[in-house]
């Protein structure tokens, strides 16, 4: 195949040429370790202070030590909750949602385990959260409030503002996992009024295996590693010094495409989406419309299978995914569209499109032209679709 | 991403007998929207039990589209006695294989089959029949206890992982494991004593050269295979009445644990298949 359509960037994205540029030199001639004495690592030092500034003004923090550089967006999201409820170990509850990625979830079933009351906030069927009940579960016991900025799935953005003055007033720490986020919508820890926010490189064309982890200055936690002084003793371990250069780089890149997401990418995204809605009669749009990031459009294909339409759009070169069961390993259909409410008749044949500034109009057309002989084809297999009348047979679930 | 054979990518891309028979003889679903994957499967049949055509209709991923339209390959043209005999791992193995999380498209196929036939049977009614003869276990799904031990008999399956693999039983909200894991139990078990071989009637006593000759084969046929897979090796020196002298060689031979070996193996396996008082000694 010539060439490929990447619309599977909430998964991962391309690392930018530049910011590959930027990272050669430390896998070459500037190998030195930014602990040393020496000016050959002393220098490198400088170029990982220069990253964390970087990283710093892409979520707004005011002081670049308030960035603690980490292996990925789980360690982040691990670190902030494991380390306020290391420093708060009188209390015993978290707040967080039904919908958050398994890098928090995970981590809350096993605290659960350890004795931990949870309060898994529910979504409605937009998608959107259900902040009143949010603000009536914290109480005294309360040690952490995480939720997401925007969910990988559908896209949907949290009213993390609202959230972060509320605890803010009750003085509860707030964790905000903005690894969906950043990159695509504007991000400031200040009017988020967060103590601890986490992103990912390799979502905004840094590579793989580099993290980021704000906390606000004066939060207290304890480190979730121990080891020597790096990253103030908060994140131990000799520094990947390439991935942290390149994520400082892709975090400058990221800032100036701003705004390019809010314009270009928005209307590839909306032009997508409203040409699979308009032209396939089975199609339903999952989550709501209007608090979306820019780049994520989330459709259920009723009555066919999400893993049987990914397999086809592949064969044509193109790359989504799916919430369905089958595509994920598991066998249930993802638990954001179940938390949703989304019936199982488009839930098994979800399909996320997810954009990056690298896709073209020319892209779009291309998905268009192709989806609805996919869509057919699978219908005319499908023994919930009547293909002479073109509409759905009934169901006996 | 899953690591799909070719048969099972062509057969997904451009599966054969997809759509319906308008006059079939036999009409048989399995599975539901709900549980993610369903297949509806149309049977001809002639006056002679031949299955003279079958098709069907599939809402699933890529390797159930391709069981399924296995299946309707592999039983075009059989009786439906023939066809009967038709496992899922039949099923699996016209695939080239299907990977283990996925081996429950290659029921769901049997399934179809096995409830068709039925039908054929008039074993039930068509409109409204009660096909459920067994116990619900995995509500999520639908399962239960009947395909369950089924698919564990006839696929050998070892634990819970391998029965919701094949089953989708306890894949969703998990509260059936316990209950899966008493059903594997009770049919491990049940398999232990289909399998124990049937205690030899008598004692007998054995003449020297046939004791000779058995020790001899024994050793050649059981013990050393088994001593050569961890690269040992065993050589017999003398049979002096029961008393049996063996060396073990290869790395047997500096093995710390050569006296275990010597009592549990070799002694072992000389007292089960020779006689059951016969000693072992280690020579040089």
């Amino acid at each position: 195949m010539e060439k490929y359509i990447y619309l599977d960037n909430n998964a991962t994205t391309m690392v930018d040429p530049k910011v590959l540029e930027s990272m050669l030199p430390f896998f070459k001639d500037r190998y030195g370790n930014p602990s040393s004495m020496h000016s050959f690592g002393g220098l490198v030092g400088r170029e990982v202070e220069k990253a964390r500034m970087q990283v710093a003004r892409l979520v707004g923090a005011e002081h670049d030590y308030e960035i603690v550089f980490t292996g990925s967006g789980t360690e982040s999201d691990n670190m902030a909750v494991m380390g306020v409820l290391g420093y708060y170990r009188d209390r015993k509850h978290v707040i967080t949602s039904r919908v958050e990625h398994p890098a928090i979830l995970s981590l809350c079933k096993k605290l659960e385990r350890d004795g931990y009351r949870i309060t898994y906030i529910p979504v409605d069927r937009d998608g959107n959260l259900d902040v009143e009940m949010l603000k009536s579960s914290v109480d005294d016991d309360t040690a952490i409030v995480s939720i997401m900025y925007a969910n990988n799935e559908t896209g949907v953005v949290f009213p993390v503002e609202e959230i972060g003055a509320f605890l803010k007033q009750k003085g509860v720490p707030f964790h905000v996992d903005a690894v969906q986020a950043a990159g695509k919508i504007p991000i400031d820890v200040d009017k988020i009024n967060c103590d601890l926010l986490s992103i990912s490189g390799h979502k905004f064309h840094a590579p793989k295996g580099i993290g980021a982890l704000y906390v606000r200055r004066g939060t207290r936690m304890r480190p979730i590693l121990y080891g020597g002084h790096q990253e103030r003793g908060r994140r131990p371990g000799t520094e990947n010094v390439p991935g942290i250069v390149g994520m400082g780089a892709a975090a400058e890149l990221a800032l100036e495409h701003l705004p390019e997401y809010d314009s270009r990418v928005r209307k590839l995204r909306d032009r997508l989406e409203e040409g699979l809605l308009r032209g396939h009669k089975n199609a339903v749009l999952n989550g709501g419309r209007t608090n979306r990031v820019p780049n994520t459009t989330n459709v259920g294909f009723e009555f066919i299978e999400g893993e049987a339409i990914l397999l086809y759009l592949d064969e044509k070169g193109i790359a989504a995914s799916s919430g369905s069961a089958c595509s994920s390993g598991s066998l249930e259909p993802s638990h954001v569209l179940r938390a949703m409410g989304v019936p199982f008749t488009s839930a098994h044949g979800s399909i996320r499109f997810s954009l990056s500034r690298y896709v073209t109009d020319a892209d779009v057309d291309y998905v268009l032209s192709v989806m609805p002989g996919i869509v057919q084809r699978l219908l005319e297999i499908s023994p919930y679709w009547d293909s002479k009348k073109q509409e759905p047979l009934p169901i006996n679930l | 991403m899953w690591d799909y054979t070719d048969k099972v990518k062509e057969l997904y891309k451009n599966p054969k007998n997809v759509g319906k028979i308008d006059n079939a003889d036999v009409v048989a679903e399995v599975g539901s929207i709900a549980c993610g994957d369903a297949l509806k499967l149309y049977l001809k049949v002639d006056d002679k039990n031949v299955i003279t055509d079958a098709k069907f209709e599939t809402f699933g991923c890529g390797s159930a589209i391709a069981s399924s339209s296995a299946l309707t390959e592999m039983i075009k043209g059989k009786t439906i006695e023939d066809a009967e005999k038709i496992t899922n791992r039949d099923i699996a193995d016209y695939l080239g294989g299907l990977p283990e999380e996925k081996m429950h498209c290659s029921v769901m196929g049997r399934e179809a089959l096995e409830k068709a036939i039925a039908e054929f049977r008039g074993e039930v009614e068509i409109q409204g029949y009660n096909d459920h003869d067994g116990e619900i276990i995995c509500k999520c799904f639908g399962v239960e206890d009947t395909l369950i031990r089924k698919t564990i008999r006839e696929n050998s399956l070892k634990t819970v992982e391998d029965v919701t693999n094949y089953t989708k039983a306890g894949g969703a909200c998990g509260s059936c494991i316990h209950k899966i894991e008493d059903i594997l139990n009770e049919e491990l078990h049940f398999a232990e004593i289909m399998k124990a071989p049937a205690k030899p009637a008598e004692k007998r006593e054995l003449t020297n050269i046939r004791r000779m000759q058995l020790v001899e084969e024994t050793i050649a046929t059981i013990v050393r295979p088994e001593l050569q897979k961890d690269g040992g090796d065993i050589e017999l020196l003398d049979i002096d009445g029961k008393k049996v002298m063996v060396a073990l060689r290869g790395s047997c031979s500096h093995c710390v644990l050569s006296e275990v070996t010597l009592k549990n193996l070799v002694q072992e396996r000389l007292r089960e298949f020779v006689e059951d008082d016969i000693t072992v000694i280690e020579g040089k």
